[in-house]
């Protein structure tokens, strides 16, 4: 059982629901391939050395990387130049046990690191096992701002919870949750990352418990239930938690209102559907008047097909990009949550030392020097954070920008689209058939 | 204001005014005709008609005057039942044709309110049965989707309403026959005693009972196929642009939602520029445009609604097509009445003088009940039953007369009408199309200007 709290918000920290996560509902089919959008053929056994044969998923724009583009986006986003490891999440399969019915992802690796043994790996995980690494990885870095996970369940009352979009909805995320990790400066040297791109078998090594690769589970257990707060924030820290406030909140309104946009077009999109084909009906009932009646119903019809396509631009970019910097809002908060636990621990530690209950020469020592090494992790905490932070920023910027212009563009798409079908209509009606009376 | 762009088809061929007129030609082997069989008319005939259509395109009213619904006004006052209500009036202004601006009004100038129009109309569809009869504005709101008030007393709806009631007098005006009627131009020009004149024409006398209608329906034994096929489209066009009206409301309610919603990215994208540096003015200028965009759908909806109009005004025709069908029917079926009543009487003449007794009459019960008559009377039953036949005979000759003369007329009127329908229905589906491009370029505007704002951040 993962110390860490579940990001997504759910409140189910201590139960372990591992054999819901990524239950498969509706189908016991063996192998449901949600192959078809994937474009890129599927390379079998290993990996030949050369670019583009990396299996892409064919994701949102933000995950389509070239091999050269990634480096080029890496340096917008102030990453580390050089990327020396790429990751893919696809093939997403359903698997069946006698106990369980689960979904299986294929992680691919590639990479050009001397510490890892090979420069292809391929491994099967499933979400439970990205939530075991996640875990390690605040573990380890409680104060870095890491990429959250998609939720566990879509608290929306949807009936098709594990449907082909949901399922393929999970998988772009958990992507995206890879590829920051992996081009995160420090994140990416983490050794629980690289046990989970190559270990076949990780269920040994989760078994293994908390206490294993970790330096400060312990102390990171204790400060989160330390009750006290933190007495001298300092300002920067202050100016950022307001940050982080205003921003889950803008985060959380721009995903309702998207969602509400999403739902309103799915609604206007079946209306036009019935709309269109009313005109044939009339247009069988008159003789003259059919020609520019079927002329309509075209139009709307070739109308309603690109109004599906911009809608599902907007569900599978831009509505998937804002939820994730919601989920990523929460992290910050957490964050900073933690390092105020960490400085609040130094300063508990300190007011020890100033009490006089200490009695015996050697514990004033003790006491100093544990107050000496939490100082430390203060230290090292703030740093770790404002740097990251200053990371995260440029990232968020850049991935938000991407998104809502391609959502812009998408959109003028459509109404170039609409645009030209009604004009191909209007110049049919200005040259008549020929047999009019005039 | 939007002033009728309508043109108006004549024939130069002199009609008469009304059907009831009609004795032009006799019919010399009608005895037992029910019914024509061909109600085309010939070919040189309808090239004829057609060339006339294109030469002359206005009535001699509307050479004369220029007819505009030009204001609206809200009255009270007591009703039939002493009660108070609030109504709107229209103002109806009669200017001379071909004046220059702020010619002197001819006439009163009346208001009128929609049920004088109504009663126009009422009066029109029993004095001219044979012609399709342009119809109201509706009376009620109808197939509307959720923004749009369904009030009677909306200003939008009354400012519809009153380019709909001017759309019906100038086809009244544009009409051939229509546009020569004495009360009609009356109602146009007469504040007082319009009333008074229209009940006293007793066109109410004339109107065909509803039950003679509903009988008429069901048991024509041979109404003319041009007829009924004429009847059938006219309930087929009538559920289509009704299923269409309906339909488009919802997409119109829909899309609307659509829109709206993005205004609130201008809220929140203005909120949240706040809290940015970078990326706070391509944010805040985005925003700008997402309330544009949201904004823009209410003119883009208030356009439609025009669209709708038209489609609505020939949902409305289409009662009026079925009322000359139904006036055909019940022609029809007085024709054939007539024959029967008439074969009857030959009957009951033929027993006469025979002796034979084929046909019940009292007087052949009562013959039998108590006993044979005189000669004397049979005699003078003959001659009256004789007189009686003749009698018949003239109104079978009628019947038939003005059962051709009605169908000639009004299928005329219908080719008539189906050339416009289909002419102003194109014309529709093209605005409607037009309206659908500045849509689009609005649309292609707003998302290029986000475009360039968000690539700004």
């Amino acid at each position: 059982m993962s110390a860490a709290p579940v990001l997504s918000g759910d409140l189910e920290e201590d139960l372990d629901l591992e054999e819901d996560e990524d239950l498969e509902v509706f189908s016991k089919n063996p192998s449901l391939a949600v192959g078809s959008s994937v474009s890129s053929s599927v390379v079998q056994g290993s990996l030949v050395h050369s670019p583009g044969a990396l299996v892409r998923s064919s994701g949102s724009m933000v995950n389509q990387y070239g091999l050269e583009e990634e480096e080029e986006e890496e340096e917008a986003r102030g990453g580390v130049p050089t990327r020396d490891l790429f990751v893919t999440v696809d093939h997403p399969e359903s698997h069946v046990t006698a106990i369980e019915t689960f979904i299986v992802y294929r992680v691919l690796a590639r990479t050009t690191r001397g510490d890892f043994d090979s420069s292809e790996y391929e491994v099967h995980r499933r979400y439970q096992d990205f939530l075991w690494l996640r875990g390690k990885l605040e573990e380890g870095h409680p104060t870095l701002i890491i990429h959250p996970l998609p939720e566990k369940f879509v608290m929306k009352g949807l009936v098709e919870r594990f449907s082909e979009d949901f399922i393929e909805t999970r998988r772009r995320a958990l992507q995206t949750f890879l590829s920051k990790t992996a081009e995160h400066p420090m994140l990416s040297r983490s050794p629980q990352l690289k046990v989970f791109l190559t270990e076949q078998d990780l269920t040994a090594i989760k078994k293994q418990g908390p206490s294993f690769l970790s330096r400060m589970g312990d102390s990171v257990r204790a400060a989160a239930i330390a009750v006290r707060g933190v007495r001298a924030r300092p300002q920067e820290f202050g100016a950022m938690q307001d940050y982080a406030d205003e921003f889950s909140c803008k985060m959380s309104a721009l995903d309702k209102v998207t969602q509400r946009i999403i739902k309103e077009q799915n609604e206007y999109l079946e209306e036009l559907s019935q709309y269109g084909p009313l005109y044939s009906q009339w247009a069988e009932l008159e003789a003259d008047l059919s020609e520019p009646l079927r002329g309509v119903a075209g139009c709307l019809d070739l109308c309603g097909r690109e109004t599906e396509e911009q809608l599902r631009h907007l569900t599978e970019v831009l509505q998937p990009t804002l939820h994730q910097y919601l989920l990523c809002a929460d992290t910050l908060k957490t964050v900073l949550r933690r390092r105020d636990h960490i400085q609040a621990e130094f300063e508990a530690k300190n007011d020890a030392l100033a009490s006089s209950a200490v009695s015996k020469k050697g514990d004033l020592e003790t006491l100093k020097e544990e107050a000496a090494g939490l100082e430390e992790r203060v230290e090292s905490a703030n740093s770790a954070l404002k740097g990251d932070w200053a990371r995260w920023g440029d990232a968020m910027r850049y991935d938000l920008r991407e998104a809502l212009v391609s959502t812009a563009d998408k959109n003028q798409d459509y109404y170039e689209k609409c645009l030209a079908v009604w004009e191909t209509f209007l110049l049919s009606q200005k040259t008549p058939p020929g047999q009019e009376e005039d | 204001m939007r002033t009728g762009q309508l043109t108006a088809h004549t024939h130069t061929h002199t009609h008469t005014h009304t059907s009831q007129e009609t004795r032009t030609m006799a019919d010399s082997d009608s005895e037992e005709a029910a019914v024509l069989d061909n109600t085309d008319l010939t070919s040189p005939e309808s090239e004829n008609n057609m060339i006339n259509t294109m030469v002359e395109r206005e009535t001699a009213l509307l050479k004369k005057i220029d007819i505009n619904v030009a204001e609206s006004e809200k009255r009270s006052g007591k009703n039939t039942v002493n009660m108070q209500e609030t109504y709107t009036v229209y103002l109806i202004e009669i200017r001379p044709a071909n004046a220059a601006e702020g010619g002197l009004p001819v006439g009163d100038s009346p208001w009128r309110r929609y049920s004088e129009f109504e009663l126009l109309r009422t009066y029109l569809l029993v004095t001219y049965p044979f012609v399709v009869i342009p119809p109201l504005p509706e009376k009620r709101a109808e197939f509307v989707w959720h923004k749009l008030s369904a009030d009677n007393l909306d200003p939008d709806f009354v400012e519809r309403r009153r380019l709909g009631l001017e759309n019906f007098l100038i086809r009244v005006a544009s009409h051939s026959v229509l546009s020569k009627d004495k009360i009609f131009y009356q109602f146009l020009t007469e504040e007082k005693g319009w009333r008074e004149a229209v009940l006293e024409t007793g066109f109410q006398d004339k109107a065909d009972s509803r039950l003679k209608s509903l009988s008429a329906t069901l048991r024509v034994k041979n109404p003319d196929k041009s007829f009924t096929d004429l009847k059938q489209y006219s309930d087929e066009l009538n559920s289509a642009i009704s299923h269409l009206l309906r339909v488009r409301a919802k997409v119109a309610d829909r899309m609307y939602g659509v829109y709206k919603v993005h205004g609130n990215y201008g809220r929140i994208f203005s909120e949240w520029s706040a809290i940015e540096k970078e990326m706070g003015d391509g944010l805040q200028s985005a925003g700008h445009h997402m309330d544009t965009h949201s904004a823009s759908v209410d003119d883009i909806l208030e356009e439609e609604e025009h669209y709708a109009d038209q489609l609505k005004e020939y949902l409305f025709y289409t009662d009026a097509l079925r009322s000359v069908c139904r006036k055909h029917e019940l022609i029809q079926y007085e024709l054939e009445m007539a024959v029967l009543d008439l074969a009857s009487k030959k009957q009951q003449r033929e027993e006469l003088t025979t002796g034979a007794v084929r046909v019940f009459s009292l007087k052949g019960m009562s013959s039998k009940l108590f006993g044979q008559e005189s000669p004397e009377q049979r005699e003078s039953r003959l001659a009256a039953l004789q007189q009686s036949i003749q009698a018949s005979e003239d109104a079978v000759l009628d019947k038939n007369q003005e059962c051709r003369e009605f169908m000639r007329m009004s299928w005329e009127e219908v080719k008539r009408f189906k050339e416009q329908k289909d002419r102003e229905l194109r014309e529709a589906l093209i605005s409607y199309a037009i309206m659908q491009i500045s849509m689009c370029k609005k649309g292609i505007q707003v998302w290029s200007n986000a475009k360039e704002c968000f690539n700004k951040m």
